[in-house]
């Protein structure tokens, strides 16, 4: 296993792009949502990518992942265009979906992103559903589920968990503990305040490790992936997070500090711990780091232009795609 | 032709659709049973009903899977295997459990096609044992069809007869989009002619099981050989009935069933799920509005009542629609108006 801080410049570089595509893909849509030009309520990945990037730099095409209501991060780290997410969010015909999905239900099978969901804790038994199919065709790929706090309270988590474990598949289930279910506290909701503990129950690895740290996240996954290409069945990930905006847009947030997200953006900034560490390291170049950053906000502008430009969907649109044949 | 129960005919069409494609794969609680016991004896059931006996030895643990009673878990496995490019069948026991995972079934297999803008296939086949009639109670007794009938995205099968089954599972199999397959306990033993090579029943098409004159009487699953005992009893004092089994209610042949009411002007649904938003409804609702005018009398809708399937035998047996309410229901759509 190559160790993150081993990564070429290139891989190092294309991390990087990764999280900051994210981070302004998510601050771009909370200017835009304030407009009211975007339909229907979004939640933001921002605060996170290094969880996202992390575990998706790992991955290949041929690897699955399954997301949650806040999956923009996810889609974008699993390699989805994000000319074609921008307007699906704007419920535009030529979206990644043909704007029947939005925000919540981002899926691109061709990268092996099978779809955000909208249903906290549905996600979980998909992936281990994917993960039989990845051992059927010999463990040489991985199936991920990724979960926050708030799903470890769902059933449907520790059934696909438990069964994960029985049928020894290569599934990784990373939980992003955000600390907020919704508009609730982790040190309310979670009882054990232990979600790496609930899975080790299961009888798989679980680690804690420092969400906002690309390199840790990059590192823990690693050891999962080569566990589950041993044949030896799931891992667990906990990533202590946090989210910089609110559970969705629009959120007033009454249940944080005042300056909690102030704080968070000082110490748990993915980027600015990026930047540091390779600079400190010597590992890329910071002018390389800001041609990426110019490069990415062209990227999002354009996203945005052609989003706004783009046709709604027509009246046929609604008859299709319900089934294959009927 | 060989004489096959139903459950038979099932196994028959699983054995046959696993060896001819790889991808098909069942899980489900028991599918062989045994794993982790004391006998050792690997396949110790075959399934609760004995439908998918035998397929362990030949596919293997694999293609195979026990799963633990995780109903949320077996069914949202099936539905990330297909995503990922198989063509899973997972069996769900009774259909009553439905309860447990029906955010599985409604929220995330039906919907992804939609969701996802056309570019995912879900070839899912949910099998789960329906009915009433073996005292099981009312958590295990139910015909929940109607209910997954009325979710765009899936399509629902409900056999009759052995023969059926068998051609509408190995379709269900083959087809690319979601299917819940609906197997009524009370047939799994009943026997009838079954070829013995695979073939397939295309949904959508009714099957006209009686021809007559005077009414069209529908019925699905256990309620069709009801039905057959009350038209046949009928027919010795001369009345004769269309005897209609749409076999499956999504898609639904409502063609078939109007073009009938045309002719004779009398309607009698059969169907063994509680009245309320049921399969009968959905059919009477259709009829009235294509062929309102064809009616000669209302139309009946012979059901349980709105109660849950109670558990003791003097009461189960009032709960199911049997053979002499279906005549006493034809009798009274002939009746003249007074």
């Amino acid at each position: 296993m190559t160790e993150a801080l081993a990564l070429s410049p290139q891989r190092l570089r294309h991390a990087y792009r990764q999280m900051k595509l994210i981070r302004d893909f998510e601050e771009r849509l909370h200017v835009e949502i304030a407009t009211g030009e975007i339909p229907g309520f979004t939640h933001l990945y921002a605060g996170q990518e290094a969880v996202a990037v992390g575990v998706c730099e790992q991955l290949g095409d041929a690897d699955y992942i399954v997301s949650t209501h806040r999956g923009h991060g996810h889609c974008i780290a699993k390699g989805c265009d994000v000319l074609g997410m921008m307007k699906e969010i704007y419920g535009r015909r030529d979206g990644l979906c043909k704007g029947k999905g939005g925000s919540m239900h981002i899926a691109d099978m061709t990268k092996g992103m099978l779809g955000a969901n909208a249903i906290v804790g549905g996600g979980p038994p998909i992936a281990v559903g994917a993960a039989i199919a990845c051992k059927i065709r010999g463990n040489r790929n991985v199936s991920v589920a990724f979960g926050g706090d708030g799903s470890a309270n769902q059933g449907t988590v520790f059934e696909a968990m438990n069964m994960a474990v029985v049928l020894k598949v290569p599934a990784i289930f990373v939980m992003e503990n955000n600390g907020y279910s919704e508009h609730t506290g982790a040190a309310y909701a979670i009882g054990s305040c232990d979600l790496a503990g609930r899975a080790r129950g299961f009888g798989m690895p679980a680690e804690c490790i420092d969400g906002a740290d690309f390199f840790a996240v990059y590192d823990a996954m690693g050891r999962a992936v080569e566990r589950a290409h041993r044949g030896e069945g799931p891992s667990t990930i906990e990533a202590a997070i946090t989210r910089f905006y609110g559970h969705f847009e629009g959120d007033p947030q009454n249940y944080r500090a005042k300056d909690e997200v102030a704080r968070h953006r000082e110490s748990m900034d993915c980027l600015k711990r990026f930047r540091a560490r390779a600079e400190a390291d010597r590992l890329v170049a910071a002018s390389d780091l800001d041609a990426i950053d110019a490069e990415v906000a062209e990227l999002i502008d354009r996203s945005v232009r052609e989003a706004r430009a783009a046709p709604p969907p027509v009246e046929a649109d609604l008859y299709t795609d319900v089934y294959i044949q009927y | 032709m060989p004489q096959l129960s139903m459950r038979d005919a099932l196994n028959q069409a699983l054995h046959q659709e696993m060896a001819r494609d790889e991808r098909v794969i069942v899980l489900g609680e028991d599918v062989s049973g045994g794993a982790g016991g004391s006998s050792g004896e690997r396949e110790a059931s075959g399934g609760i009903f004995g439908v998918t006996k035998g397929l362990l030895p030949r596919f293997g643990e694999q293609r195979v899977i026990d799963t633990p009673i995780s109903e949320s878990a077996i069914i949202g496995a099936a539905a990330g295997a297909a995503l990922a490019g198989l063509r899973p069948v997972a069996e769900l026991m009774f259909a009553d459990f439905v309860g447990v995972c029906l955010d599985q079934i409604y929220n995330q297999i039906a919907k992804f096609r939609y969701m996802f803008g056309g570019r995912s296939t879900c070839p899912v086949v949910i099998r789960m044992a329906m009915g009433a009639g073996m005292n099981m109670g009312p958590q295990h007794s139910q015909s929940i069809y109607a209910m997954l009938t009325a979710v765009p995205g899936l399509k629902v099968v409900v056999p009759s007869n052995a023969r059926d089954a068998k051609g509408l599972l190995i379709e269900a199999i083959r087809d690319d989009d979601p299917v819940a397959f609906f197997e009524h306990k009370a047939l799994y033993p009943r026997k009838g002619e079954v070829p013995e090579e695979a073939y397939t029943i295309p949904f959508g098409e009714a099957a006209l099981v009686r021809e007559g004159e005077d009414v069209t009487v529908v019925a699905l699953a256990r309620m069709v050989s009801f039905a057959e005992k009350a038209i046949d009893a009928l027919a010795k004092e001369g009345i004769s009935c269309d005897l209609i089994d749409p076999r499956t209610t999504s898609p639904l042949d409502i063609d078939t069933i109007v073009e009938s009411v045309e002719g004779t002007g009398r309607l009698v649904i059969v169907d063994e799920s509680p009245p309320r938003g049921s399969f009968a409804a959905d059919v009477a609702s259709m009829v009235a509005e294509r062929a309102f005018g064809a009616l000669k009398r209302p139309i009946i809708q012979v059901t349980p009542p709105h109660t849950p399937v109670p558990f003791a035998p003097a009461l189960e047996r009032l709960y199911v629609p049997g053979p002499p309410r279906i005549e006493a229901a034809i009798r009274q759509a002939l009746a003249q108006a007074a």
